[in-house]
């Protein structure tokens, strides 16, 4: 068994097409230990969904591979044959749940037909006698109120469950089969905060359940990250800015993106006393189809030094809390 | 203090009273659906009230009727005093405008941005020439906020979701609207411009003396924007007051649930501890 759930070895992912070719990931290293939920955080236009994709192994048609490696519990994913990689990994060792999948489900079939469905391909063998019926149904059934829904949901159609309900149902179908890391890209953007809040309990039942050992959940939002993960990546164009627990990374952020990042969120505390403004960052994500050289955050960046612009920093590991940043700010307040 | 004071005096734009709306379906079997019920409150000149609840509380139902867009089953809404039903429905969207949810879709993606604003003047009673509009526009951006060259003779693609919103506000601006009804402005934009937006509603407030309805269902922006805010539950306004008393003290059990579900950036939930 390796080591780790997970290998991302400098791997770079470019959209190629008529409109250029876009640095979309550039360079993205990461390693995620078992039983770790590591959250990825970032502006949108930063990479976080491209990085999912890629390290998926299911890369949209634009997107190309150009180089570095992905390991899933000791399988490069990229050099394995597809068939092996559907077999092997897709179907056993990892899930992928994408942007919006709640719309995924078919809206003129019941779930547990939609569930049959999913078994045949799983297994290869349709689904056809009642006893298998209500063996699946039973299994599913169980499986779902890890998540806080209850058997009656199965006879439904989809426009019949509210949006919350049909998120956590389509992450309870891509866990029916226990896989041990669990790829998970903004599934709260469009609820509400009591969805979300169940959501997020839902995510980490399904952990303590022992159904999934690790995830790598992307969110731009900070806060929801927070109550779930343990280690946190911070993107900024393509390029990790800060890694670390995420505790140190909130309370105590290194890199001038990070505290930014927390200077627009957080306004209260948690007795409703105001503690300060909100502030934006000033100007906007740059074009990836001609990244900024240097850092890619220098034009934006309110400590910016002649170095910044011209050479790329690099990672530097602080003293406490597992963190790094790769800011010139770092680099040389270590070599003094 | 001094504040709340000054917009008691410059009195009310728009007043709310036991409003409903039932929506109803099917022809012999009729199903009732309350959308809203028996919801009543003001608007005071330079006012920022906050609309808070879950999804499918009714919050939109409200603010789709305050612009005419659906029909109340009953009850009054009055703006300056007169019935909104008794204005001409272009010298009302003169006084009344909104921003939505998604800026995306609220431009036409195949003209520049510079359409949009233009066609904001056909709502307004002066006929201007093509260089008083653009100086209009180039003021409006300006006290917005956003540079003008940095906008102007760009298509919507090119701009942030926080550009794009704010560039709606600005349209209503020009139209010169005095009650804005924004309807979770905030929610499909990135959080590091998201500030950008409220900051630009509370100067807008302050300086020019705009209302704004503010809906949401982030208990935290309407903390950080509003003065006064009103829960809604199903269909009914549970709990209103000023927001630093129904935050600190809430009373009804299901703003207490709400608060609750609010993450907080500082602090963990006890369960996910």
């Amino acid at each position: 068994m390796a080591k780790h759930i997970l290998e991302v070895e400098d791997l770079r992912g470019y959209y190629r097409g008529t409109f250029g070719v876009v640095h979309a990931v550039d360079g993205v290293s990461l390693t995620l230990d078992r039983g770790v939920i590591m959250g990825i955080a970032g502006e949108s236009g930063g990479g976080k969904s491209t990085l999912a994709q890629l390290v998926s192994g299911s890369p949209p048609p634009l997107l190309h591979l150009e180089g570095g490696r992905v390991i899933v519990d000791g399988i490069d994913i990229y050099s394995v044959d597809p068939e092996e990689l559907r077999t092997e990994v897709k179907c056993k060792r990892m899930s992928y749940v994408p942007q919006a999948s709640m719309e995924s489900l078919n809206p003129v079939k019941r779930i547990r037909d939609f569930i049959f469905d999913v078994v045949a391909q799983r297994t290869g063998k349709r689904v056809s006698s009642s006893e298998q019926k209500s063996e699946v149904l039973d299994m599913a059934a169980n499986h779902i109120k890890t998540l806080g829904l209850e058997r009656a949901v199965l006879d439904r159609y989809p426009h019949e469950l509210s949006g919350g309900m049909k998120q956590r149902l389509v992450i309870a179908i891509s866990t029916l089969w226990n896989p041990k890391l669990l790829i998970i890209d903004e599934p709260t953007s469009a609820l509400d905060v009591t969805s979300q809040k169940r959501m997020i309990e839902a995510l980490l039942n399904l952990k303590r359940a022992g159904i999934i050992e690790s995830m790598l959940y992307i969110s731009h939002d900070l806060t929801s990250l927070r109550q779930l993960c343990g280690q946190c990546i911070i993107m900024y164009a393509g390029k990790i800015v800060e890694t670390g627990d995420m505790d140190a990374t909130i309370d105590d952020p290194l890199h001038p993106y990070s505290r930014l990042l927390t200077a627009a969120i957080a306004s209260y505390d948690s007795k409703g006393k105001r503690q300060r403004d909100l502030k934006s960052i000033p100007g906007s994500p740059p074009d990836l189809r001609d990244p900024p050289t240097g850092c890619r955050f220098h034009p934006r960046c309110p400590y910016v030094m002649d170095i910044c612009k011209t050479k790329e920093p690099p990672m530097v590991m602080a003293a406490k809390g597992n963190c790094g940043a790769s800011c010139w700010l770092m680099a040389s307040e270590s070599g003094k | 203090m001094e504040d709340k004071q000054k917009t008691v005096d410059t009195g009310i734009v728009l007043e709310c009273e036991d409003l409903t709306k039932l929506y109803t379906s099917g022809l012999i079997r009729t199903k009732t659906v309350v959308g809203a019920r028996n919801v009543t409150f003001d608007i005071k000149r330079g006012e920022i009230i906050s609309l808070a609840g879950e999804s499918g509380s009714g919050k939109s139902t409200v603010g789709k009727m305050i612009l005419r867009l659906i029909k109340p089953t009953s009850g009054d809404i009055a703006l300056n005093g007169r019935s909104i039903f008794s204005y001409d429905i272009r010298e009302y969207y003169r006084q009344v405008q909104a921003v939505f949810q998604d800026p995306y879709s609220a431009f036409n993606p195949f003209y520049k941005v510079d359409h949009l604003l233009d066609r904001a003047f056909g709502l307004r009673e002066d006929n201007l020439d093509r260089d008083e509009r653009s100086k209009i526009i180039q003021s409006t951006l300006e006290s917005i906020g956003l540079n003008p060259c940095e906008v102007l003779g760009r298509y919507p693609h090119e701009l942030s979701g926080g550009q794009m919103q704010r560039l709606l506000i600005g349209r209503s601006l020009l139209i010169g609207s005095r009650l804005l009804i924004a309807d979770e402005p905030t929610s499909m934009i990135d959080a590091s411009t998201r500030a950008s937006v409220l900051n630009l509603l509370l100067s807008l407030k302050k300086d020019k003396g705009l209302s704004v309805l503010f809906i949401t269902h982030d208990i935290g922006q309407a903390q950080y924007i509003s003065e006064r805010v009103l829960v809604m539950k199903q269909g009914e306004v549970v709990e209103q007051g000023p927001v630093d008393e129904v935050f600190t003290r809430p009373k009804h059990p299901y703003t207490k649930e709400l608060l609750a579900a609010v993450p907080s950036l500082y602090q963990k939930w006890d369960e996910c501890a």
